[in-house]
């Protein structure tokens, strides 16, 4: 996935959700950039699970503890509450079951930070609304056909899943396109509809 | 006491030319057979030094038929240690940085106790007298040697193959004593498919009449033509028939046409009969049998009754495993079984798989990402033991 300044922004709020030194696991570590930055500024005990083998050997090349492995079918082997904090960057919308893998983040970690492109933005709605066409744009660069996202949700969906499954929102924050953060005073159907990402912390 | 006694001499067997930790009736060597073995000696090798902390020490354990001589030239074959692009001063295991020490394995034939080491009970050599060694012996010795160093915990116990067992083993049994363990291309247990072949292997030697019964060094012989199958067989399953067919296809040995004859046609069968002959150079036969054999007995879930997270329970060391796309004796899918153990255990673990055509013998080879792994985690876990670079 490519990694512009918003997502960059992204990485830096749910680091700023973490305190020092905790138990750290992140589902779909990618290139290891969250983990890094997490034990360079916060010290922390950090794992990394990746479905790409060539971003996990790249990673343990750079000294980071991560494995291969699959975030719909490989959570199931980490014990409860193993962590402080189970972080899914960028992740939830390629997962085949997004309930499962969220029931099972909410197992696994004390607390759950959640972050995914809002498919409620603006932008998103325009290009369907307008042009017909499923939308391509700097966070989403992929056609239909090709996407590994399969499983796109709104800020709003989002909020009604944690709901069914039992969790609390202790944060939330949504990014604008300019990666700044939108006012926390604004309504949800304001950041709905101008997150263009957003970043959840969730306790069960 | 014992004390260490280099000597050398051409008998690598009893008086191995690499240094010798001796142990008397005052310390056997607790066996899973249930008896105890002793005296018994280990024969091992150091590179580099042991800083004032003891906190740098590597234990490298060796393969099947591998041996102490791991960076250094083999006293046998005059050839370069079995993982010297490796490990040595500069290289990614740095002897100016760590003091690594592989010791040959109990049952082993190039100077520890063996079968064919001199029974002090009858003057001749132990051959089948020998109980059964298991992997778990072997790491019970090496903890002796490691021991008589006053080395409390080992910064990294690393291995491929048998070694990896044995790694796993340290890492499950001490792993107090362990701080990273590095197991590569190995298992758990030995597959139904793995004892097969070393079964294959082993009759190869008890059907050569040679090998008398165990007792071949008493009758002047050696079973150099079974042992030399066992190890054309085995050797296959170190390669992967895509490398097989890289390096030798259908290819003509030194000839234009077929024989139409049973001479080695094929350049793959003059390669594995090469194999062969230079194995038996180097290798006792019975020591063959207990080798393969302590990898069949290796169960480490039925250790811990049938549950492999339980052998890790509680663990506090950093593990990375590493397997290879081709290996089809130790596959990925091994490796990945003891990956979900040690999350179980909650465990601090890396894995990687390594895209490569060369098969269980990749861990052996130069492979560049196997290199960058090893240097990742090492590096990794050497800043978090507070090892200097």
């Amino acid at each position: 996935m490519s990694v512009n300044r918003a997502q960059r922004v992204d990485l830096e709020v749910v680091a700023g959700l973490i305190p020092s030194r905790s138990r750290v696991l992140d589902v779909g570590s990618g290139d290891g950039l969250l983990l890094e930055l997490l034990q360079e500024t916060k010290q922390v005990d950090g794992r990394g699970l990746e479905l790409s083998q060539r971003g996990v050997n790249e990673c343990v090349a750079r000294g980071l503890s991560v494995i291969q492995g699959d975030a719909d079918t490989d959570l199931e082997f980490y014990p409860d509450k193993g962590f402080d904090f189970v972080v899914l960057s960028q992740t939830l919308q390629a997962t085949r079951n997004p309930k499962l893998v969220l029931d099972e983040l909410l197992r696994i970690g004390n607390r759950a930070i959640v972050s995914f492109p809002n498919f409620g933005h603006w932008r998103v709605r325009l290009s369907l609304f307008v042009k017909g066409r499923m939308p391509v744009t700097k966070d989403l660069p992929y056609s239909w056909y090709d996407t590994p996202n399969i499983h796109f949700c709104t800020i709003r969906d989002f909020v009604n899943l944690c709901e069914e499954l039992g969790a609390t929102v202790e944060r939330a924050t949504a990014l604008d396109a300019n990666g700044q953060k939108i006012g926390l005073s604004m309504p949800w159907w304001f950041w709905n509809f101008f997150g263009q990402q957003a970043v959840f912390l969730l306790k069960r | 006491m014992a004390v260490p006694r280099p000597r050398r001499s051409n008998n690598e067997i009893d008086a191995p030319s690499s240094p010798v930790l001796r142990f008397g009736a005052d310390k056997p060597l607790k066996l899973d057979a249930g008896t105890l073995l002793s005296p018994f000696q280990i024969a091992y090798q150091t590179y580099g030094t042991l800083n004032d902390a003891r906190s740098n020490a590597i234990l490298v354990c060796h393969a099947l038929t591998g041996d102490q001589h791991v960076a250094s030239t083999n006293p046998v074959t005059g050839k370069p240690g079995w993982w010297e692009a490796l490990i040595g001063p500069g290289r990614i295991i740095d002897t100016n940085r760590f003091f690594v020490i592989c010791s040959n394995v109990i049952g082993g034939c190039l100077g520890s106790t063996g079968p064919a080491s001199t029974n002090p009970a009858t003057g001749k050599p132990y051959g089948l007298d020998l109980p059964i060694i298991t992997i778990r012996d072997m790491v019970r010795a090496q903890l002796m040697l490691v021991d008589h160093f006053g080395i409390e915990k080992l910064f990294c116990v690393l291995g491929g193959s048998m070694g990896g067992m044995q790694v796993l083993e340290w890492a499950s049994t001490y792993t107090e004593r362990v701080f990273s363990a590095l197991p590569i291309a190995t298992g758990a247990r030995h597959s139904s498919q793995n004892i097969a072949f070393h079964e294959v292997g082993r009759q190869a030697v008890m059907a050569d009449p040679d090998w008398h019964g165990g007792k071949y060094f008493e009758h002047g012989k050696r079973p150099e033509k079974g042992l030399a199958v066992a190890r054309m067989a085995a050797h296959i399953t170190y390669l992967s028939e895509a490398a097989l067919h890289r390096k030798f296809g259908r290819n003509l040995q030194d000839r234009e046409a077929l024989t139409f004859g049973f001479d080695a046609d094929f350049q793959i069968e003059s390669y594995l009969r090469h194999q062969g002959m230079t194995f038996v150079d180097r290798f006792d036969a019975n020591s063959y049998l207990y080798m393969t054999r302590s990898m069949d007995y290796f169960d480490l879930a039925a250790d811990h009754g049938g549950r492999l997270a339980d052998a890790f329970a509680g663990t506090k060391t950093r593990f990375c495993l590493v397997s290879f796309t081709s290996d089809w004796l130790f596959p990925t899918e091994e490796s990945r079984s003891i990956v979900h153990a040690l999350n179980a255990a909650g465990a601090s673990v890396s894995f990687v798989e390594i895209d490569t055509d060369r098969g269980h013998d990749a861990f052996l080879l130069e492979e560049p990402e196997l290199f960058a792994a090893i240097n990742g985690f090492i590096g990794s876990a050497a800043r978090a033991r507070g090892l200097s670079a």
